[in-house]
């Protein structure tokens, strides 16, 4: 632990402007490759609309790695999150739709539904929370029981259909546009922005990113470790329910397989983004440029007219790859 | 490698540097020495066990004891120095096995593997390995054999986890023996057993001799190693200080050995800046329990005074601490600061309250290490730093700016991560974050453990700084030097209160009163 002593009164600090860290946006020399390839491989990839394309296929991802990021930072993990997507919108749906296409029939206002389906978030997430920070369940376990449980009671509420004839309201917000623009992107990049400023100024973010860079000393420093746990995953869980309920919207409609292996894009984006599966390390501006990362391969294959069935290899392959990079890089040893 | 059992321990008393020519001993380090950094952890030691003879090794925290064991083991390259065993050169560092033939080292904390039968851990961890095949029938029969030798009455198919640790430890020593080890090094073992379980480990540590077998024996209890040990080598400050056969040794002359002499004679030199008792009382702790950790604690601790709460590992002092920091709850009892009583176990509230706790350990719950020092020190003061929850990183850097000077910490900056500093400035980072609300009630533990000698004389600075202030301090330390700076020490030892320094005391008598030998 040899330090370099330099004389505090001597060295001024860095003008805090430029104090943005640069390793949060590791990923941007990649994406800028990543657009010029595109541009090559097809006319169409920087045309507006395919751009806006990307963007709008991006921000359900795009808020789940949020949700994921907060949790992973916290420490912990989530798994849950991508049955969330499929249940909080399925019984928003359930309520609204007749019985003729598999609904309730109680024909519910749908402004109450959506409170609702964002309800059933925050209860999902509050019950994960109970189970591991008030019984100390180990995370991975519960989410990964919630994940098969609330897939299990979406199927279960659903036989199986899909509900469609959705009312508008139910579904503006996957639907709407703004300006030109869907207004899931805006959403998704408020969200992104004023996570990012809290998660750097408020002293919650701090709360967690001190958690999970060492919970006991943030216990010590008089921080409420268990109650911002708990919080973290009752937000996640509704950032989730959100996403869920924009998916819907954008569709028309709510599958039973809504969501659907969303987890493991969810993890990947997150962590190429340099969100640590330790915790306590990582940036939601980074865990975008992950999302988006994604986003335009998966765009540029598509373009290309790569088979679909690729997409998958082609992702587990980039995981791979920017691990790799990061290792080599000097970067910190991840966990095995 | 010839074992000599038929060796009987010689009178050779170590101090004339030579071994008794008819014996090899079972283990000799000549000139070991050992460097980490800046620090010299040990510096040209030697030590000689011959079979049949128990050695005690004795030296306060940091002496170099866990150095010299973990050279002796094989864990550790020594920079100079060799190790021969009954004569043979040491194997090769990376030779663990081999190793493992020759030392065997026995813990406070048995390292066993908790789900493997008492079986298991016995043979197939070791000297059965090699066998291609298991023959479960043997193994049980052999292992029932060995328990019943030791005296053990235990299943010898239930996991080791359901032993006591005195068990466990037996167990221990058991299977280094049946490895052939002849040299076992016992390092604290009483520390986590009772009166009873104690008798039989020096019972079976008597066999042990007869049959030749040498073991070096870690106490910090003093008693123990008149009771059972032959030879003492004393370790203080990486050097030897003390060689020689215990009979006729007296106390006083073991405690000035691991405190030094001039240090066993001074008294404290810094003067009381208490204003006696006179100031109010600031801190008023009434019969405070905690099941498991300490009882009935009462204690008053006066505005601008600075008590010391001495004890060893394991008396309960970290405890207290902790209590008063609300990280720990308490059973019964009452903390009160400025005539208003502490809720317990909050941390945020005893904080708010006016409780600054600079807790045992940096690494462990002082410091997020990947954080910057701004962050670190701010971590109990959000509330200070910006309205609504927001943080004003302009005001987290001035408050962390105006730290840095006053607690002189050595960064280029705010903004820099505390993992990149010196032990002894992340320290003072830890301090920066207990004084950041300016408590009426400092609470250090350890305050300067780890931490290199500049930085310990600022920390001392600081801290009676703040008990000029006006604040009521509390050292819990078992350090002599970290004691010296307060105004009166009490001394907690199994649990208790058991006595109270007034300045100007001796460091002997204070140590043989943590010890529990004073006469």
């Amino acid at each position: 632990m040899n330090q370099s002593t330099v004389n505090a009164a001597g060295s001024r600090p860095m003008p805090r402007t430029f104090r943005f860290k640069l390793n949060s946006v590791a990923l941007l020399p990649a994406i800028v490759v990543l657009v010029i390839v595109g541009s090559f491989a097809n006319e169409a990839f920087l045309l507006p609309a395919n751009l806006i394309t990307i963007l709008q296929q991006s921000s359900i991802l795009a808020l789940l790695v949020l949700a994921e990021s907060l949790v992973l930072i916290t420490g912990k993990f989530d798994l849950s999150l991508e049955s969330t997507v499929g249940l909080a919108p399925m019984i928003g749906g359930w309520l609204i739709t007749s019985t003729a296409i598999g609904g309730s029939g109680l024909m519910l206002n749908p402004y109450l539904a959506i409170g609702i389906t964002l309800l059933v978030g925050v209860l999902i997430g509050a019950f994960n929370g109970f189970l591991i920070v008030r019984l100390g369940l180990n995370a991975f376990i519960v989410t990964l029981s919630m994940l098969i449980l609330l897939r299990g009671i979406t199927l279960g509420l659903s036989s199986g259909k899909t509900f469609y004839g959705l009312p508008p309201e139910f579904t503006y917000l996957g639907s709407a546009v703004w300006f030109g623009i869907p207004a899931s992107i805006w959403i998704c990049g408020v969200l992104f922005v004023l996570g990012s400023l809290f998660m750097r100024y408020h002293r919650f973010g701090r709360a967690i990113y001190a958690i999970g860079g060492n919970a006991e000393a943030a216990r010590a420093a008089g921080i409420r470790v268990e109650r911002v746990t708990l919080i973290v995953f009752v937000v996640a869980s509704l950032l989730a329910a959100l996403a869920g309920l924009m998916l819907s919207g954008r569709l028309g409609a709510i599958t039973a397989q809504q969501g659907s292996n969303l987890i493991f894009t969810t993890f990947a984006a997150a962590v190429i983004g340099g969100i640590s599966l330790n915790g306590g390390k990582g940036s939601l501006v980074g865990a975008l440029t992950g999302v988006l990362l994604l986003g335009i391969v998966t765009n540029i294959l598509t373009l290309s007219q790569i088979a679909s069935f690729w997409i998958d290899a082609t992702f587990g392959a980039i995981i791979l790859i920017a691990q790799s990079i990061v290792r080599i890089t000097g970067g910190e040893r991840s966990q095995s | 490698m010839t074992v000599p059992l038929q060796t009987q321990p010689d009178s050779d008393d170590g101090t004339a540097g030579m071994g008794s020519a008819i014996s090899r001993p079972v283990a000799l380090g000549v000139g070991l020495s050992k460097a980490f950094g800046a620090t010299q952890a040990l510096r040209d030691v030697s030590l000689k066990v011959h079979p049949g003879e128990v050695r005690a090794l004795v030296g306060r925290n940091g002496a170099g004891k866990s150095t010299l064991v973990s050279i002796l083991t094989g864990m550790t390259q020594p920079d100079s120095g060799t190790i021969h065993f009954s004569g043979v050169a040491a194997p090769p560092a990376h030779a663990r096995e081999l190793w493992q033939s020759k030392v065997a080292c026995v813990y406070q904390h048995p390292k066993l593997i908790p789900t493997l039968s008492c079986a298991e851990n016995l043979f197939l961890c070791g000297t059965m390995s090699q066998r291609k095949l298991i023959s479960w029938q043997k193994i049980r029969r052999e292992a029932r054999e060995v328990l019943d030798r030791w005296g053990l009455d235990i299943d010898a198919e239930s996991p080791a986890s359901t032993l006591t640790v005195g068990q466990r430890q037996l167990l221990e020593i058991a299977r280094a023996v049946i490895q052939g080890s002849r040299f076992v090094i016992l390092d604290e073992p009483t520390a986590k057993l009772d009166g009873r379980e104690a008798e039989r480990l020096f019972a079976h540590i008597r066999t042990l001799q007869s049959q030749g077998v040498g073991l070096l024996f870690i106490s910090h209890h003093l008693d123990e190693i008149f009771e059972i040990c032959q030879n003492v080598t004393v370790l203080r400050d990486g050097q030897k200080t003390l060689d020689r056969p215990i009979t006729g040794l007296g106390r006083p002359e073991l405690i000035e050995a691991m405190v030094g002499a001039a240090r066993a004679a001074a008294a404290p030199t810094e003067q009381s800046v208490a204003d006696g008792a006179n100031a109010r009382v600031r801190l008023d702790v009434r019969g405070l329990n905690c099941a498991g950790c300490f009882q009935d604690v009462s204690f008053q601790v006066r505005a601008g005074e600075c008590v010391g709460l001495a004890g060893l590992a394991g008396s309960g002092k970290e405890a207290i601490g902790e209590v008063l920091a609300g990280l720990k709850s308490s059973n019964s009892g009452a903390i009160v600061l400025d005539e208003a009583a502490l809720p317990g176990s909050d941390v945020a509230r005893h904080n708010r309250a006016g409780v600054g706790f600079v807790p045992q350990d940096r690494h462990h719950d002082g410091l997020v290490l990947g954080m910057s020092i701004a962050e670190n020190a701010t971590m109990t003061i959000p509330d200070k730093l910006g309205s609504a929850g927001f943080i004003s990183p302009w005001k987290q850097a001035d408050f962390a700016q105006q730290m840095i000077g006053e607690l002189d910490i050595k960064t280029s900056g705010p903004t820099q991560p505390v993992s990149d500093l010196s032990g002894g400035n992340q320290q003072k980072v830890v301090l920066a974050r207990a004084l950041a609300r300016n408590p009426a009630a400092l609470v250090l533990i350890n305050p300067t453990s780890g931490v290199d000698v500049a930085s310990k004389t600022s920390l001392f600075g600081s801290i009676r700084a703040v008990a000029q202030r006006g604040a009521a301090v509390i050292v819990i330390s078992d350090e002599l030097d970290e004691l010296d700076i307060c105004d009166r020490v009490l001394v907690i030892r199994s649990q208790r209160l058991t006595r109270e320094f007034v300045r100007p005391w001796s460091g002997r008598d204070l140590v043989a009163e943590m010890e529990g030998v004073a006469e």
